[in-house]
C-alpha cells in the first residue's frame, strides 16, 4: 500500500511545486492538496481538497483521505492575493492548532512536517554569531512572522510530546530565494534602490526554492540509512553574503538611512499597505542572521546543490538587471585598467602620479 | 606625570632619567647598557623608513621574523594594491627602495594592476567573507594598512615571544585589557598579522557594545571579530583558528589611571574552559604601553549612563579639547607573547571542574601580571 501525502499551502507556488514533485516518488500512492483558495497553477492531477484550516473542516478532510504522512507549508510571512496580515496570523497558528489537533485525533499519520524559519532565532547583536539548533534567542521575536513560527514551533513540540509514535521534523529555512520565490526578502531585493541601516552590513543566508523542495520530499520519506528524518533542521545553503555583496551583485545602488529613519520608513510604508517590510525584517537587514547546518548534514543527510551565493545568483539572474550592472562596472575598471597599461608603456613615471 | 608611584615604575624612572642623562637622542650612543634593544630600535626605524634589506636586521633577537616579513610584503605586495586602491602613499608601508630601483615600472605596474584588480571584484561584490563576517581580503589589503602607521610609528610597538604562537591549529590568546578605547586589541591583531611567519589571522572576541555601535560593528566584523560568549569561541577554536580574549573586559580597558597594569579580575574563567573543551592551548600576553595612551582620571558616570556606555572617560584632554583630545599620547609599546599553557592533558569532563577553572585561570593571570611587572622594569620610559 502506498503513502497519502498531505499537503497544506498548496496555492503558493512553493506548494504547487512540492506536490507536483512528490507525486512522482515511487511509493507515494495519492496527494492531496489544502488550500483555502484555489490555486492558479495546477497541481499535476494531485487531489485538491478546498478546505480552511482555520475551521475544524480540515479533521473530516484527514478523516476521510486517510492521510499518513501530512507536510504543513502553509506557514507563510507573506499575504496570498489581498490578504492582510490579520489573516496571515490567523493561518499561522489557529491553523496549525486546528491542523495539529486533527492530526492528534487521526490514528493513520505517522509522519509530520512542518515548514518553519530561521526567524524563530531572532536578530539582535548579542546573539552568538552563528545559531545552532538549540540556540535560544536572546530577545524573542516581538511580533510579526517570527513571533507565527516561534508560536507554531511551540504548538508542534507539544503535539510531538502528546502522539510520540507520530514522526515529526521541523525545517527551519534559511530566507528561501530563487526565480519565482514570493518572500519579504526577494520583494525587498526587487526595489530598484535598496533602503539599508547605516553602519550595518548584515550576513545573509539563503537557500535556493529547489533545495526546498528536495528536503521537503527528503523528509517526507522515510529516512534514508545511517540518517534520521526526525527532529529540528536548520536548512541553509552553504556560506554567507554581506547585504553590501547582494546589492552589488544584483547591481542595486544602496541608500544608507540612520536606524530610526529606516524604522519610521518601514511603518510609513507598512500603513500604506505596499509590502510587508515588518520590524522584524528591518532587524534582519540591521544584524543578520547566519545558522549552523551541521545538522542538516549529517542527521538528516541532505547536501544542498545551491550554495548561498549559488542561489542568490540564480535569483539575481531571474529578477533582471539593476541600475549599476555589475558587468558594467566590471567592463569600466577593465577600461581604466587597459588605460593604464598602455599609458605606463610609454610613460612610466606619469603613471605614477 | 606618568611614571608615578606604581611600584615597577621606580625602577622605570631610576633608568628613564639615566638614559635621558646620558645621550638625548635615542639611537646615540647610550646603547651600551642595553645593546640588544637598541638595536632593535635602530632596525626598526630602518625598516619603517624603507631599507627593508637591512643587514645588521639579522642579529637583532627581539624581532627575528621582521627583516622577513617585510620582504615578504613586498614581493607579492599584498597591501601594494591597497596603497594605491585607498590613495594611500605606498611608500610608508616600508615598501623598499631596493625592490623600486630592481623591478622598476614592472613592479609599479603589476601593483597597479593588482590594486585593479582589487578595485573590480569589490565593485561587483564578488569576494568571499566567512560566517562570522570576516572579509579576510578587505582586512589584509585595506583595514591593515589603515592599522598599520598606528602600530609602526605611532606607538612603535616592539614585539617578542611571537613563535610561542603555533604555526597551526586552534589557540586562545589571552590578553592584558587597557587604554579607555580597545586599541591594544587591534595592536594586538597586527602583530600577529605582521610578524607570525605562518601569516596567522588573529580572530578576536570583542564585547557586546561593539556590535551594537553602528559602523564599530561593521568594522568589527569585517576584520574577523566576533561577539565574546562561549559559542562563538569554541567554534572558531573547532575551526583551528588563533583566538584572542581580553577577559577583563570593561573592568580593565575602564579602569582609572592610578590602578595602571593592576590586572584585574578575569571574569568567571570561562575562556579557560573555552580553551580545555577544545583543547588549545593558552597563550598568555602583555601589553605594556597602552594604559598611558588616554590616562583616565576620572568616569562621568552620568554621561555614560546617558548614552549607555560602560564608564565615560575623563583624561587631562578629553574632552576639555574637544577631539583634539581623544588623540591618544604617543607611548611606546611592547607586546609580550608568552610559553603556551597547554591543555590537551586534561580528561573531558575537567572543563566542568570549577577548582581546576579557577586554578588554571589564576595560572594565567599570575603569568600575564609578571610579565607585565618584567616589561615595565626594562622599560625606560613610557614614550621611548
Amino acid at each position: 500500500m502506498g503513502k497519502v501525502v498531505l499537503v497544506t499551502g498548496v496555492a503558493r507556488p512553493l506548494g504547487g511545486r512540492f506536490v507536483r514533485r512528490v507525486q512522482r516518488d515511487p511509493d507515494v500512492e495519492r496527494v492531496v492538496g489544502v488550500d483555502a483558495v484555489v490555486p492558479e497553477h495546477h497541481l499535476g492531477g494531485a487531489d485538491f481538497v478546498q478546505a480552511d484550516i482555520r475551521q475544524s473542516a480540515i479533521g473530516r478532510v484527514l478523516a476521510e483521505t486517510r492521510a499518513d504522512t501530512v507536510v504543513h507549508l502553509d506557514v507563510t510571512g507573506t499575504p496570498l492575493g489581498s490578504g492582510s496580515r490579520t489573516s496571515v496570523k490567523e493561518t499561522n497558528v489557529i491553523g496549525t492548532m486546528q491542523l495539529l489537533g486533527a492530526c492528534q485525533k487521526s490514528p493513520t499519520v505517522r509522519r509530520l512536517v512542518v515548514k518553519s524559519s530561521t526567524n524563530v532565532y531572532g536578530s539582535a547583536p548579542r546573539d552568538p554569531a552563528v545559531c545552532t539548533e538549540t540556540t535560544a534567542p536572546k530577545s524573542l521575536p516581538s511580533g510579526g512572522f517570527a513571533k507565527d513560527a516561534v508560536e507554531v514551533e511551540g504548538y508542534v513540540r507539544g503535539f510531538a510530546r502528546r502522539r510520540p509514535d507520530v514522526s515529526v521534523t521541523v525545517l527551519r529555512f534559511a530566507n528561501i530565494l530563487g526565480p519565482a520565490a514570493d518572500t519579504p526578502l526577494a520583494s525587498y531585493f526587487g526595489l530598484p534602490v535598496l533602503p539599508t541601516v547605516f553602519g550595518y552590513d548584515p550576513r545573509l543566508q539563503f537557500v535556493h526554492e529547489d533545495d526546498v523542495i528536495e528536503v521537503l520530499r527528503l523528509s517526507s520519506h522515510e529516512p534514508r540509512r545511517s540518517t534520521l528524518n526526525s527532529g529540528t533542521f536548520n536548512i541553509a545553503g552553504d556560506g554567507v553574503l554581506l547585504l553590501s555583496q547582494c546589492s552589488r551583485r544584483l547591481g542595486r545602488p544602496t541608500v544608507p538611512l540612520l536606524l530610526p529613519a529606516v524604522t519610521w520608513a518601514g511603518s510609513l510604508v507598512r500603513t500604506l499597505g505596499m509590502t510587508d517590510f515588518s520590524p522584524e525584517q528591518i532587524r534582519l537587514l540591521t544584524h543578520g542572521r547566519v545558522v549552523d547546518t551541521t545538522q542538516m548534514r549529517e542527521t538528516l543527510g541532505f547536501r544542498p546543490t545551491y550554495t548561498t551565493a549559488g542561489a542568490f545568483t540564480d535569483f539575481a539572474r531571474a529578477s533582471g538587471a539593476g541600475l549599476l550592472p555589475p558587468e558594467a562596472l566590471a567592463g569600466a575598471v577593465d577600461r581604466i585598467a587597459e588605460l593604464s597599461r598602455r599609458g605606463s608603456g610609454h610613460l612610466p613615471t606619469q603613471s605614477a602620479n | 606625570m606618568a611614571d608615578a608611584k606604581v611600584i615597577p615604575f621606580d625602577d622605570d624612572r631610576s633608568r628613564g632619567n639615566g638614559a635621558s642623562g646620558t645621550g638625548s637622542g635615542e639611537n646615540g650612543g647610550s646603547a651600551a647598557p642595553r645593546p640588544s634593544r637598541r638595536r632593535g630600535g635602530a632596525a626598526r626605524r630602518k625598516g619603517a623608513t624603507g631599507a627593508a634589506g637591512a643587514a645588521p636586521a639579522g642579529e637583532v633577537q627581539p624581532l627575528p621574523v621582521r627583516g622577513g616579513a617585510a620582504r615578504e610584503d613586498d614581493g607579492t605586495a599584498p597591501h601594494g594594491p591597497s596603497g594605491t586602491a585607498s590613495g594611500r602613499p605606498a611608500g610608508d608601508d616600508g615598501v623598499p627602495g631596493d625592490d623600486g630601483a630592481a623591478g622598476g615600472d614592472g613592479g609599479l605596474e603589476r601593483r597597479i594592476a593588482g590594486g585593479l584588480a582589487f578595485l573590480r571584484r569589490r565593485l561587483t561584490g564578488n569576494y568571499e567573507i566567512d560566517d562570522f563576517g570576516y572579509d579576510a581580503e578587505l582586512t589584509d589589503q585595506v583595514l591593515m594598512s589603515m592599522l598599520r602607521p598606528l602600530y609602526e610609528n605611532y606607538f612603535r610597538v616592539e614585539v617578542k615571544g611571537v613563535e610561542n604562537i603555533p604555526a597551526e591549529g586552534g589557540a586562545l590568546i589571552v590578553a592584558n585589557h587597557s587604554g579607555t578605547l580597545p586599541l591594544d586589541g587591534l595592536m594586538m591583531q597586527v602583530a600577529v598579522h605582521d610578524h607570525h611567519p605562518a601569516d596567522r589571522h588573529l580572530r578576536l572576541l570583542a564585547a557586546d557594545l561593539v556590535f551594537v555601535l553602528p559602523v564599530v560593528n561593521e568594522l568589527a566584523r569585517k576584520l574577523g571579530h566576533t561577539l565574546a560568549c562561549a559559542e562563538d569561541a569554541e567554534r572558531l577554536l573547532a575551526q583551528g583558528e588563533l583566538v584572542g580574549v581580553m577577559p577583563e573586559g570593561f573592568k580593565g580597558i575602564g579602569k582609572p589611571f592610578g590602578e595602571r597594569y593592576k590586572l584585574q579580575r578575569f571574569g568567571r574563567g570561562g575562556f579557560v574552559s573555552t580553551a580545555l573543551r577544545q583543547g588549545a592551548p593558552i597563550i598568555p600576553c602583555s601589553i605594556v604601553g597602552a594604559e598611558e595612551i588616554y590616562p583616565m582620571i576620572g568616569n562621568s558616570k552620568t554621561l555614560a549612563r546617558l548614552l549607555g556606555f560602560p564608564y565615560f572617560p575623563l583624561t587631562p584632554t578629553f574632552p576639555w579639547l574637544g577631539p583634539l583630545g581623544a588623540v591618544p599620547l604617543p607611548t611606546k609599546w611592547t607586546i609580550q607573547f608568552g610559553e603556551p599553557i597547554r591543555t590537551d592533558g586534561y580528561a573531558p569532563e575537567a572543563a566542568e571542574d570549577p577548582v581546576l577553572m579557577f586554578n588554571l585561570t589564576d595560572q594565567v593571570r599570575e603569568q600575564i601580571q609578571h610579565t607585565l611587572y618584567k616589561l615595565l622594569v626594562q622599560r625606560r620610559s613610557v614614550f621611548f
